[in-house]
């Protein structure tokens, strides 16, 4: 066994604000989120790449954050789903959620959020063809799929939903 | 896991001396969507997880006159998002925009896929029909090995201690060449092939075909080069018929096992039909190229 190696200091943009924390380099950026952090809002489903529970957007790319390193974040622009509501109400996503009903126990419900953000603000009108294959690396024990393909084409319908109010 | 540093140096003799120094304490962090699942998974123990993105040859995706330069850590999503490199190279295309979905294609880099060596690999035969090259640098200088000869087992591949992929080299390729990737999976994405063949063919002026490339994933220890199936193909023109018969030999080419993802009898079978359909995209796309 060998000793502890130092912690890393990381100096990162988290939904806008400027971070200064110290993390274990082994540390991954799901974990420097929830539990140095206390930004619970990121799940975690598998913990290694197949859930996408725990997606964040990284630098405007959305990446899986049990696969990052927190170290990795250095310089770098996180935007997680606690960046996603204004003070004024939710994002248009959000709100199509819970009028579709497309989350059940919602522990998929911020990755799916966050995915769909990042696909809206591309390509503010994708076809249903085009959302299920973009939201492919984020799995539902719940819903069956439908009701989140069919709240994500409803917040694209209406006008701007991936403009403006989106920081990612 | 085991507590490991994570280093992160900016230039490719770094990134050697902190790798010679380690030895197989450390490893390379590319977009570590190999890397981290196997640390985690417990499959080996290391001290140092050498980050080589601040690495500006690492992250360099540069079409020029010889071919295409991609560094050895560029994400899947920078290669097919870039116009200029998948219509030059829409075989490799195939393969990028099928690793993982969207998540993984922000981080995994065909570099990593290469390295990684295995056998289901998606990115190693669409390399292979396309002639790539592996630029290292090591302890002892450079050296350049082709993609072909690159991996040596499965999870094995030709680096030897100090030495790491800098780059791929992908030869610009000839008039009237195509090439293609598809593999099989019971999923319609984010699964392991049970079995992938890439293809590629050149034609003459007349249509006939002057060279064939043929690699086949998951169905040996490494990807695997079908010579004689490529080799029924020379003089030949690009019909079903010839298509056919080169599935029907590259299926002979195979030394797959069973595993939980198919038999192996299956997997002889994917080869067949997959090698046949590749070929016929791959001739396609040569009779649309210039
Ligand atoms: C959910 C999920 C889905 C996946 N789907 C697919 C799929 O469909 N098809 C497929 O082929 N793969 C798939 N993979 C595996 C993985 O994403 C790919 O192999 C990917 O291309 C690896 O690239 P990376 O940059 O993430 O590599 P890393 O994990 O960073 O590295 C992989 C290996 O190569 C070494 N390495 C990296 N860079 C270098 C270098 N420059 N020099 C020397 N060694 C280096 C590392 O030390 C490590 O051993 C999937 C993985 C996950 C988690
Ligand atoms: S927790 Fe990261 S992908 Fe499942
Ligand atoms: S709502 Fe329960 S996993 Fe999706």
């Amino acid at each position: 066994m060998t000793t502890q190696p130092k912690k890393a200091r990381v100096s990162t943009t988290v939904n806008g604000q400027p971070v200064d924390v110290l993390v274990a380099p082994y540390q991954s950026l799901l974990e420097m989120l929830r539990e140095v952090l206390g930004l619970t809002g990121t799940k975690e489903g598998c913990n290694d790449g197949n859930c996408g529970a725990c997606t964040v957007s990284l630098d405007g790319r959305i990446v899986d954050s049990c696969l990052v390193l927190g170290a990795e974040a250095d310089g770098k622009r996180v935007d997680t789903i606690e960046g996603m509501a204004r003070p004024e109400g939710l994002h248009p996503l959000q709100q199509a959620f819970l009028e579709e009903a497309a989350l059940q126990c919602g522990i998929c419900t911020p990755g799916f959020l966050v995915a769909a953000r990042a696909l809206l603000e591309r390509e503010p009108h994708p076809s249903e063809e085009r959302i299920r294959l973009w939201l492919a690396g984020n799995l539902c024990r719940c819903t069956g799929y439908d009701k989140i393909v069919g709240a994500v084409r409803k917040a694209a319908a209406l006008d701007g939903a991936g403009n403006g109010r989106a920081a990612g | 896991m085991h507590p490991f540093q994570y280093l992160a140096p900016t230039t490719v003799k770094e990134v050697v001396s902190t790798l010679s120094r380690y030895g197989d304490r450390a490893r390379c962090l590319a977009g570590g969507t190999d890397v981290l699942v196997q640390l985690r998974g417990g499959r080996f123990e290391i001290d140092a997880l050498v980050d080589v993105k601040g690495v500006p040859e690492l992250m360099e995706l540069r079409l020029g006159a010889d071919g295409l330069h991609l560094g050895a850590a560029v994400p899947c999503y920078r290669v097919y998002e870039s116009p200029r490199v998948a219509k030059a190279y829409p075989g490799i295309v195939d393969s990028a925009s099928i690793i993982g979905g969207i998540q993984i294609q922000s981080r995994a880099s065909i570099g990593g896929n290469l390295c990684n060596a295995s056998p289901s690999a998606d990115s190693i035969c669409s390399l292979i029909v396309h002639d790539a090259v592996a630029r290292i640098a090591g302890p002892r200088g450079n050296r350049e090995v082709e993609v072909a000869g690159f991996c040596v087992g499965p999870g094995k591949n030709v680096l030897r201690k100090g030495e790491f992929l800098v780059s791929i080299f992908v030869p610009k390729p000839a008039a009237r060449f195509g090439a293609a990737y598809k593999r099989f999976i019971p999923r319609n994405e984010m699964d392991i092939a049970v079995a992938g063949a890439g293809a590629s063919v050149t034609l003459n002026a007349k249509g006939k075909i002057v060279a064939a490339r043929i690699a086949l994933a998951a169905v040996g220890p490494t990807p695997i080069v079908a010579s004689r199936a490529a080799a029924s193909l020379l003089d030949r023109e690009p019909t079903p018929e010839a298509f056919a018969r080169a599935g029907d030999i590259a299926a002979l080419e195979t030394h797959p096992i069973d595993d939980m993802r198919g038999t192996a009898d299956y997997r002889v079978e994917l080869s067949r039909v997959l090698t046949r359909r590749t070929l016929a995209v791959a001739a396609e796309r040569a009779k649309g190229a210039k």
